[in-house]
């Protein structure tokens, strides 16, 4: 116990965060590459990796640009597919609300799947942990990511060649996720929203606006709550 | 070609925006107490949310054209699998890609 508490935060967040590094690389690289694609020169490439900072939401932009979609409907689009960043936002406000407004704020600007799927899963495994600790171990989890998400832009953007995809990079997302969320599972209630929330997800795959996510998001948390529920007073008759 | 002007009103709107779907709760309500039904679910949020994201990515993967495939979705299975048992991250990631890539390579 003694050897965790002595290590500084920030670090354990840049260590537990570090297997990302090998998924953001191509993932930032690919951005980079179809922007300028796109007809964007570098400085634009950059300023939306920097200004936007979310890899889907981007791609999606991008995309609806290039098929002159109306602007209206090329920022309702992305942001709905940031719109799970809401529900990662009140998520880890019970965990980092106390902290200082400027931190708080900057948390948000780095907040991004990876970063809060880190995050939150330490900070449920170590309820004791304090805010500053929170804060610190939160930014740690963004250091390998977010610079490299800059840097690769770049690259892409002036390089130009992307990873071959016999190199099957674009699965690098999904196993990544799954080995983080399986340790999450720590009750039947946490299982119960999970499969409900991916039930959900295939049944409105077709929903426009990637809003199946959000509405499978959250029929897996009331799952998940109903369950607790039910479990407290199961327990309770016992 | 897409116009200039849009572009930047889409960047800057955009990042606007996002940060303000960031921000939505830990700016505004900060260290307020959450009524405990909104926190009971807001518990549920990473184990729906993250899963209800690659589900779809699994089953009907964009680099197969969506087309069910077997190296992706047993790899899958096994990295949920195996971070389940061993409730290791580097190991359900390690088991995952050697799955995926010797199946590939068996099948493909």
């Amino acid at each position: 116990m003694t050897s965790t508490t002595r290590k500084s935060p920030y670090r354990e967040g840049i260590i537990d965060s570090s297997p990302f590094i090998l998924l953001i690389i191509p993932f930032a690289t690919l951005f980079g590459v179809i922007a300028t694609e796109a007809g964007l020169n570098v400085v634009e490439t950059m300023a939306f990796s920097i200004v936007v900072i979310a890899g889907a939401a981007q791609f999606t932009a991008l995309q609806l640009m290039q098929e002159n979609a109306p602007t209206a409907i090329v920022l309702i689009s992305a942001l709905a597919v940031n719109l799970r960043m809401a529900m990662y936002s009140a998520s880890l406000t019970p965990y980092i609300g106390a902290a200082p407004l400027w931190q708080r704020a900057l948390c948000a600007y780095v907040t991004v799947d990876q970063s809060y799927v880190v995050g939150i899963s330490k900070f449920e495994r170590e309820p004791d942990m304090s805010v500053p600790a929170r804060v610190a171990y939160f930014l740690g989890a963004v250091t390998p990511i977010v610079p490299l998400w800059y840097a690769f832009t770049f690259i892409g953007a002036v390089v130009g060649t992307r990873v071959p995809e016999s190199w099957a990079l674009d699965f690098a997302i999904p196993i990544a996720f799954l080995a983080m969320i399986a340790p999450m599972f720590r009750t039947a209630a946490h299982v119960a929203a999970a499969l409900v929330a991916v039930l959900v997800s295939m049944l409105t795959a077709g929903v426009p606006y990637s809003l199946g996510l959000i509405i499978a998001g959250l029929a897996g948390m009331i799952a998940g709550a109903q369950t607790e529920l039910w479990l407290e007073r199961r327990g309770a008759k016992v | 070609m897409i116009e200039t002007s849009t572009l930047w009103t889409v960047i800057i709107v955009l990042g606007i925006g996002s940060f303000g779907l960031r921000f939505v709760f830990t700016g505004l309500v900060g260290s307020r107490a959450m009524p405990d039904w909104l926190l009971r679910h807001l518990r549920y949020t990473a184990v729906a949310i993250l899963p209800a994201l690659v589900a779809p990515q699994v089953v009907w993967p964009v680099a197969t054209d969506g087309v069910f495939d077997i190296p992706r979705a047993t790899a899958a299975v096994v990295t949920l699998g195996v971070g389940l048992v061993t409730k290791n991250v580097l190991m359900a990631v390690l088991s995952g890609a050697l799955t995926l890539y010797g199946l590939l390579y068996l099948l493909g």
